[in-house]
């Protein structure tokens, strides 16, 4: 019985390192293929160049244009995303009532479970067409379609996170809220979403760093095109979907091949922050409303 | 011996889903005087003194039988505003729930959910509630600190004064000293006095000497029955039913 224990505890252990190996594996390989591109371009025409030529001679390695490719997107997304997202998850926490809850939630996490491949083909054969006719464009996958679907994508992410930071607001605060005269709204606005508020702004942080990862969608609906945008109804090419569409054909060890690390490199380093500052703000929220004792 | 009924509970019935909690309760509460309701836990105290400023209409699938009059209007009829309701009926919980705000805010809020816009009335009364709270004196120097880094005591003294703030003329206290100190209990109890010239206050509390301390009036609830009302002292000297005698010498509860 006790060798048994023993023997449990040990696999476990070992299972538990083994997703710190995998990062660690990952962050040495990310860096050790990126950082040869430097050889070929400094830092800052890397970050700031606005051509990415990765293919032509010369080649330009410019990633500006995937950038902001891929801060348009993001920021649509966020648009989209953050008050359908933190909508529901108020409706919800303070309006529907049981069975209305134990109906949507499950819908509204099973939007979560849906391939990104599906919601990819979807923005292509039907919210793309859609966007070209109705702002009468010469092609329908740009930055705008990107936004839609990425945004509906999110939405799980952050409603059942936010759901979750109302939910921990002890009932007390609305009663005492209640008993003061305060109607539903009120209570709503002066009490429990301040009291939630880190928490829900976790849940944001946590969908955009999803959204900034996100790349099979990107890639079948965004368009493709390298160009520093200037309006969501031009096609654009973020930093995921050029990993994506480009890996495969560029050479292992070249010039082209660094700089895809190295981009990599960059969305790893930015969606590390977000999910930084995500875990500080969430830190605080428990220690603030007291769950942390 | 009292000034006329301020709350009149008549043939009240109250049932959680199928539960039922409270049957065929009548009393009045009088006015300036302190009624206390005491009872074994488990027995319908808070259930009924929530009836008393309808904060049991938050619950789903609840029920009242019977009717609670508030200077002869029936609070519950459907015209009655809940929101003038709880202005006039404030209510102070078992554990203090100071909102994550600062002091000032907290009693600053009743006032501002019920549309006083006016800066310099709204500071002024957050002052008067503090010191008729009794917590003035610790906290003038700290308005803006959060209310959650004030003592257990202090903070139960902060919910006294938001309640006040409103200008409420009864106060409910639903065990207000169940996780306090001794010395902050007597610090609430000596403010429950104090304000009983100003308020008509019903408190429940489990702890019978704090019953026979602070109030003028005694109701005995047992597994949702009015076993007994009366004069605190009468209850506590000359009983009239076994029960209550049995609760009050300790043999159960
Ligand atoms: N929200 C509720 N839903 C269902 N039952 C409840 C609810 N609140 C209290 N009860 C039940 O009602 C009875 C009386 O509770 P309560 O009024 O809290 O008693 P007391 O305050 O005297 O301890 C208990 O049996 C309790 O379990
Ligand atoms: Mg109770």
């Amino acid at each position: 019985m006790r060798i048994k224990e023993t023997i449990y505890k040990w696999i476990f252990t070992i299972f538990a390192f083994a997703s710190l190996l995998f990062l660690v594996g990952i962050v040495v390989v990310l860096f050790k293929e990126g950082l040869p591109i430097f050889k070929h371009v400094k830092l800052v025409a890397f970050l700031f160049g606005k051509s990415w030529y990765p293919t032509y001679e010369p080649a330009e390695y410019g990633i500006l244009p995937l950038i902001m490719g891929s801060v348009w997107v993001t920021v649509g997304a966020v648009l989209v995303s953050v008050p359908l997202g933190v909508g529901s998850a108020l409706y919800l926490d303070e309006l529907a009532s049981y069975k209305q809850k134990a109906i949507l939630k499950p819908i509204i996490e099973i939007l979560a479970s849906i391939p990104s491949i599906v919601f990819g083909f979807f923005g292509m054969v039907i919210v793309a067409p859609l966007i070209q006719r109705i702002f009468k464009l010469p092609v329908g996958l740009c930055a705008l379609t990107a936004s839609i679907i990425l945004g509906v994508m999110a939405i799980p992410t952050i409603c059942s996170l936010a759901e979750d930071a109302l939910s921990y607001v002890p009932r007390s605060f609305r009663e005492a809220s209640f008993a003061l005269g305060a109607n539903r709204w009120q209570t709503l606005t002066k009490v429990v979403v301040p009291a939630a508020g880190s928490g829900v702004s976790t849940s944001i942080i946590l969908g955009v760093s999803r959204i900034v990862g996100e790349t099979m969608t990107v890639l079948m609906v965004s368009g493709g095109a390298a160009m520093i945008p200037v309006s969501f109804f031009q096609p654009v090419r973020p930093m995921t979907a050029t990993i994506a569409a480009e890996m495969g054909e560029a050479a292992m060890g070249s010039a082209h091949y660094h700089a895809l690390f190295a981009i990599g490199l960059i969305l790893f380093l930015v969606t590390l922050v977000f999910n930084i500052i995500a875990e500080l703000i969430s830190r605080r929220f428990r220690i603030k409303l007291g769950l942390n004792r | 011996m009292h000034n006329g009924t301020r709350i009149k509970i008549s043939n009240v019935s109250f049932y959680y889903g199928n539960l039922k909690v409270l049957s065929n309760i009548s009393m009045d509460i009088y006015k300036n005087q302190v009624t206390a309701i005491i009872g074994p836990s488990g027995c319908g105290k808070s259930t009924f003194i929530r009836l008393l400023n309808r904060m049991n209409d938050l619950i789903t699938k609840s029920k009242l039988e019977g009717s609670i009059y508030l200077d002869n209007k029936d609070i519950y009829k459907a015209k009655e505003d809940v929101v003038a309701i709880r202005r006039l009926v404030g209510m102070v919980f078992q554990k203090p729930n100071p909102f994550p705000k600062s002091i000032y805010e907290n009693v600053a809020y009743g006032l501002e959910v019920n549309n006083i816009k006016d800066k310099a009335f709204i500071e002024h009364r957050v002052i008067e509630s503090l010191r008729k709270a009794a917590l003035w004196n610790e906290v003038k120097d700290r308005l803006h600190d959060s209310a959650l880094k004030l003592s257990g005591g202090q903070q139960q003294r902060l919910c006294i004064a938001r309640c006040l703030a409103v200008d409420p003329e009864v106060i409910l206290f639903d065990e207000p000293c169940a996780s306090l100190d001794p010395v902050s209990t007597k610090k609430i109890e000596e403010l429950i006095l104090e304000l009983k010239s100003d308020y008509t206050i019903v408190i429940v509390t489990h702890n019978m000497q704090q019953a026979a301390r602070v109030s003028d009036f005694t109701a005995f609830l047992y597994l949702g029955e009015l076993v007994e009302f009366g004069h605190t002292e009468k209850i506590f000297t000359v009983p009239k039913n076994k029960k209550t005698e049995e609760y009050l010498t300790g043999k159960f509860g």
